[in-house]
């Protein structure tokens, strides 16, 4: 290897790390907040860029009915637990929440079925559409069980996993989509070629990890979601409630997510159920960060894409084993750096 | 007919079970406004268990009344946002995040009133000096009696009406004890009532208005602290070997 080669592999390598990286840092912000390692994250990826490959060969999308369909139930699961607990004055809240704001994408999609809408409103839609996926599932397979153990929470995210892909089998077909790039530019940087869509990748990486600091460091709502994930008790005994600051969580997950998933459908042909494995990937990143840590999960993350993409040039064929195989090491050096916090808490004097 | 509920908090046989073990059984006890009250008791009298039930983190049967309104029902939310605050025996701070950041949080529910938020870390900064000087330290780092300001500045950032403290005293060095029984009592000043459970209870009986004895889930004496601190059966049992 010489170092053209590996420079067009290191390009190559950030690029699909960036990728990684938004959503490498849901997961954390989703597993840190509300304790569930969301399985499905990666299938939130998937769903965007289908999405966007439905509406640009003018086709309406799954997402529709699914949206629909998940804000319905979590509508009805909302009022009866309401009514049940005689909280009449909660309802107009629960309505709108749930009934009419996680609504409104689908129906400016039903409703622009047949024309053509410029190319940045495809985009924007697909985001739309893909944004309320995860905090009605929050609300719909998570919230009733929020006291349970971490295992049983992962149980149940592997399974919403398995239902969202296979739906996704049904909305968009076995075959593979591409999406339109934003830009078909090309740059020479010192005899290596950048085009502008991995340009583009890396600066919406760069500009989302960007605001989701200032987000957690700024802001009182953000300050909120980190003391909840800090101290889930201590968070409820200054009024923050788990599951306000839960669904912020799992909204800006999702954001994140849908903006992966619109950069990658541009370089690579997606599936029903490619979102699975760049999930997993994303989550040996976040692993690096101990599911805590947000700069080193993004630093992880973008080392698991290097890893990727030299692993290719040395063996297409066992780059997954490579990648995965970095568990192990990665794991090691975690267990080894770790300091032990099991005393802390107990220490008062 | 409107009439002024005439207690601030008013428990009325009040139980709470561990499955079949009941850890506290039909506790009546009041607070007044402006008044500080104790609960003394030996170690698993089941005061923290009171206290959390109060609070809404434990489930309990029997009647609570804060301000004239029955607290049955309601979630550990929005006890905080009718001005009902817990200081628990952990604390329970956000360990990594900065002491001012803890204090924000401690408004939370005030969050929208930004000239109240910084009255109140004028008024908090005034009381703990030490915090001020520590506002950028992570919480985690400071001292056990810094922990123990903090979580105190913390609940008073939301400005609560009736305090809950549990074992404020514990772990900590005689001379930081007094000076947060000083603070305690300070806070009488600011309108605020409070309902103090403590192990130290000479301290606390010096500090409180009115007293209740907690022995094994139930209420065995109760007085007006000055009365408590003589009485015979409580210097015996709980003030003996402590000067």
């Amino acid at each position: 290897m010489d170092i053209q080669i590996a420079s067009i592999l290191a390009v190559d390598g950030i690029a699909t790390g960036a990728i990684y990286v938004l959503i490498a840092l849901g997961t954390v912000l989703i597993f840190s907040v509300t304790r569930v390692m969301f399985v499905p994250f990666g299938d939130l990826a998937a769903y965007s860029a289908l999405t966007l490959a439905m509406l640009q060969t003018g086709q309406l999308p799954g997402t529709v009915m699914l949206v629909s369909v998940l804000a319905g139930i979590a509508l009805l699961m909302e009022l009866t637990s309401h009514l049940r607990a005689g909280k009449a004055a909660k309802i107009p809240k629960a309505i709108l929440y749930y009934g009419i704001l996680p609504v409104l994408p689908p129906l400016i999609a039903w409703l622009s079925q047949g024309t053509v809408l410029p190319f940045w409103a495809q985009m924007l839609l697909a985001l739309a559409l893909v944004l309320p996926i995860a905090p009605l599932l929050d609300r719909i397979a998570f919230r009733p069980l929020a006291d349970a153990s971490v295992l049983v929470l992962l149980i149940v995210a592997v399974a919403v996993h398995f239902a969202i892909s296979g739906l996704a089998l049904l909305f968009f077909g076995p075959e593979g989509y591409r999406t339109e790039p934003i830009s078909r530019a090309i740059f020479d940087v010192g005899g290596v070629i950048v085009s502008a869509q991995t340009l583009l990748v890396v600066l919406a990486a760069a500009a989302f990890s960007g605001l989701l600091y200032l987000y957690f460091e700024r802001t009182i709502s953000g300050k909120a979601l980190k003391a909840t994930s800090s101290n889930r008790l201590g968070a409820r005994l200054v009024g923050i409630r788990p599951q306000v600051t839960g669904t912020i969580a799992y909204l800006l997950g999702g954001l994140l997510g849908g903006v992966s998933g619109l950069l990658i459908g541009p370089v690579a042909t997606l599936y029903y159920d490619s979102g699975f494995l760049i999930g997993l990937k994303a989550f040996v990143g976040a692993v690096v960060g101990g599911l805590a840590s947000y700069p080193l999960t993004a630093l992880g993350a973008i080392a698991v894409g290097l890893l990727e993409s030299f692993a290719s040039f040395w063996s297409s064929q066992i780059k997954e084993t490579i990648v995965f195989s970095a568990l192990i090491p990665i794991l090691i050096w975690r267990s080894l750096a770790a300091p032990q916090h099991e005393e802390e808490e107990e220490d008062i004097a | 007919m409107i009439q002024l509920p005439q207690y601030l908090l008013d428990v009325c046989r009040l139980s709470v079970s561990y499955g079949k073990v009941e850890a506290v059984r039909d506790v009546s006890l009041h607070v007044d406004r402006g008044q500080i009250v104790t609960i003394i008791g030996p170690n698993g009298a089941g005061k923290t268990t009171l206290l959390s039930a109060l609070m809404g983190t434990l489930p309990s049967h029997g009647e609570v009344f804060y301000d004239g309104a029955a607290l049955a029902g309601t979630e550990i939310e929005d006890r905080v946002e009718r001005g009902l605050c817990l200081v628990p025996e952990k604390r329970e701070l956000f360990a990594d995040m900065p002491v001012a950041d803890n204090l924000l949080l401690g408004a939370y529910t005030r969050r929208h009133d930004a000239a109240h938020v910084r009255r109140s870390f004028e008024l908090v900064y005034d009381r703990f000096p030490r915090l001020k000087e520590r506002r950028g330290q992570l919480a985690g780092t400071l001292s056990g009696g810094e922990r123990q300001m903090l979580a105190l500045g913390r609940a008073l950032m939301g400005e609560p009406r009736l305090l809950m403290l549990d074992e404020p005293s514990l772990g900590l060095a005689p001379l930081i004890v007094r000076e947060i029984f000083q603070i305690i009592s300070s806070l009488r000043e600011l309108g605020v009532s409070i309902l103090l459970v403590e192990q130290n209870a000479r301290a606390a009986l010096e500090t409180a208005d009115y007293g209740y004895v907690l022995e094994t889930g139930e209420i065995s004496l109760e007085g007006k602290a000055s009365d408590l601190i003589h009485d015979a059966r409580v210097t015996a049992t709980y003030l003996g070997g402590h000067d």
